[in-house]
């Protein structure tokens, strides 16, 4: 195992980061707290308890998972891409590098800044709403999960990618709006018969209910089948990752 | 170790049997064999293996065996490549553009699958023992690419890590000064120009302290001073013991720094010769007279040499080179002053490797 190439892409990763602070910390901060802002306050003071739990509160975890799956993506794609545009991908293929070392790299290093930002994001929630957390450990198991999944769904996008566009595709046309309809911000109870079916083929309803029920203990699907689903994308992804370095798909043909 | 056996293998270890093998530990044995010097060692009690491997370590480096490559496209981009690289010594693969040389580059250093054949890097395959042969190599690419907002420090001590090197501040240290990259060690790689990024390239190929060391177009665009420098580092990492293999459009690169040239074009290997060889070979040479009093028609007894002569009639050129069947100089003054004709000048030059590669490349169907 070649650590040493693991740990240097990481803190190149991470210092990226720290470089653009505006852009990965404080941007999605000010973003979640208009949300609050919104339909906690403005909105939400209309809407009564859902499921025994206030309005405000209810949204925290969607709210959540909607940067943590929209940051995990956008970091991972972005890393990966970035040196493809730029040319210095040669570096890393050129490396006495796995590609299990690759992926702990830069998935690990776009899954913990996803993870810091989830956690920011619960910190400004509590200063807007009282939070209560019933399963911690699931509570992080979830987090970490939906951070790794996704960034390596991401690191798929960046290698499929040719183009900026592209880039931007799958996250604005697909991953934004099944997160809004996934249940951020309602119960999908309160959606009226088929579409209570029809929100089931939406991966994201399993990760928002699985994650809202470690903080609340109240879930729109059972949390054996959320945890499952999220396994089942996580393998998916693994396995396309594996295919991708198997054939070399667009990053060494 | 690394004793040559029957049949190009090599020895790779001689071990008491009672040594329980573990699985993978001794991952290239094809056989067992007994070797002379050994004969007094009861057989029963140790086993000789020996490598199917050929044996490079004692002149190949780099051993490139019928690679080919074929794009999606249905582009060949090589046809059947066999090429050895020696230890030591600075290779110059010439060719134009499309010809395949950052295709071939690509593939020995991992950056692009090749279609079929095989390429071992001091004896370890680019495929099956990647991590052994990637850290003996540094690549220099064509292009300037870096990541434009990481620091000259920063970088370079990627570069040094990426290839499993231990942190050494000091010898990245060195490496920047050598490249005269010290002042800007914490300057971004977007400020610097073009041949400071140049200069950072080579910085991050040499961090990791290669073997083996690509140079693709490593001078284009590049200025006189810059160039010179780079020529003079290339001598220094030559001495040192590091292979250093370059592709170039500058023939007089080569021809300053090569010990052996190879000539790529439409994907195959046309040519490799000593450089000294192959311009004793192939290069031409030429003889001007400057004569005292022009000449209107040359005289019979020259005929032989089929001479030019300038429109002016003022001058005579005779072209000959080392294989021709042609008479020599000496022959041709002596017949010259015979024939009564005086010279006031007289001019030799040899061609060049580059009058030299275009004849090669005419010469191609």
């Amino acid at each position: 195992m070649n650590l040493r190439a693991v740990w240097a892409i990481y803190r190149v990763e991470m210092a990226r980061a720290f470089r653009t602070v505006l852009q990965s910390i404080i941007s999605p901060v000010i973003s979640t707290s208009l949300y609050f802002v919104v339909f906690g306050s403005a909105i939400g003071s209309r809407i009564t308890e859902i499921d025994g739990i206030s309005y405000g509160a209810f949204i925290v975890p969607g709210l959540m998972m909607l940067s943590l799956l929209t940051q995990s993506i956008s970091n991972a794609s972005f890393a990966i891409y970035f040196p493809k545009f730029v040319g210095s991908i040669y570096e890393l293929l050129s490396a006495p590098v796995s590609y299990l070392e690759i992926i702990i790299a830069y998935v690990g290093g776009a899954a913990t800044k996803s993870i810091m930002l989830g956690l920011i994001i619960l910190g400004t929630a509590a200063l807007f709403v009282p939070l209560r957390i019933e399963h911690p450990f699931w509570m992080i198991a979830f987090l970490v999960l939906t951070a790794v999944t996704f960034s390596l769904f991401g690191f798929i996008i960046g290698i499929w990618a040719k183009t900026f566009e592209q880039l931007q595709l799958v996250p604005l046309l697909i991953v934004t709006p099944l997160t809004f309809l996934g249940g951020s911000f309602y119960s999908i109870h309160m959606l009226p018969g088929i579409w209570k079916t029809i929100t089931l083929f939406n991966p994201v309803v399993y990760l928002i209910s699985g994650f809202r029920w470690s903080f609340y203990g109240k879930a729109d699907v059972s949390v054996g089948v959320s945890l499952g689903m999220t396994l089942v994308f996580l393998a998916a992804c693994i396995a396309i990752v594996a295919w991708i370095f198997r054939t070399g798909y667009r990053l060494r043909n | 170790m690394g004793q040559t056996m029957p049949g190009g293998g090599r020895l790779v270890a001689i071990r008491p049997v009672f040594h329980r093998r573990r699985r993978g530990a001794w991952p290239e044995l094809s056989g067992s064999a007994s070797i002379a010097g050994l004969h007094k060692t009861p057989s029963d009690l140790y086993q000789v293996t020996f490598s199917s491997r050929p044996f490079f370590s004692m002149s190949s480096i780099i051993s490139i065996s019928g690679v080919t490559k074929t794009y999606a496209t249905g582009f060949k981009a090589l046809k059947e490549i066999n090429l050895d690289i020696e230890r030591g010594e600075i290779f110059a693969l010439l060719g134009p553009n499309g010809a395949g040389k950052t295709t071939l580059i690509s593939i020995v250093c991992g950056i692009v699958n090749r279609s079929s054949g095989s390429v071992t890097v001091d004896g370890h395959d680019i495929g099956k023992d990647y991590r052994a042969a990637r850290s003996l190599i540094g690549l220099v690419p064509q292009e300037l690419t870096i990541d434009a907002f990481e620091t000259v420090w920063a970088t370079v001590n990627y570069s040094r890590g990426l290839f499993g090197k231990a942190p050494n501040k000091a010898f990245v240290e060195k490496v920047l000064r050598d490249l005269s990259l010290w002042d800007k060690k914490d300057a971004k790689a977007i400020t610097l120009s073009g041949g400071m990024k140049r200069r950072l390239m080579i910085a991050k190929a040499l961090s990791h302290e290669p073997r083996v060391l690509f140079l693709d177009e490593p001078t284009a665009g590049v200025d006189v001073e810059l160039r010179q420098d780079m020529w003079a580092m290339v001598r220094r990492l030559r001495e040192d013991g590091v292979t250093i293999i370059l592709t170039t459009h500058y023939i007089e690169e080569a021809e300053a720094m090569a010990d052996r040239v190879g000539v790529i074009n439409k994907g195959e290997i046309i040519l490799v010769e000593g450089k000294a060889e192959l311009m004793r070979k192939l290069g031409r040479k030429q003889m001007t007279l400057e004569l005292r009093a022009p000449l209107k028609a040359l005289p019979d007894g020259l005929s032989r040499y089929a001479l030019e002569l300038s429109s002016d009639g003022g001058q005579l050129t005779y072209t000959y080179d080392n294989q021709s069947d042609r008479p020599g100089v000496a022959s041709l003054i002596r017949d010259l002053e015979a024939a009564g004709l005086q010279y006031r000048d007289l001019d030799t030059k040899n061609s060049s490797l580059e009058e030299i590669f275009v004849n090669l490349l005419r010469q191609e169907p």
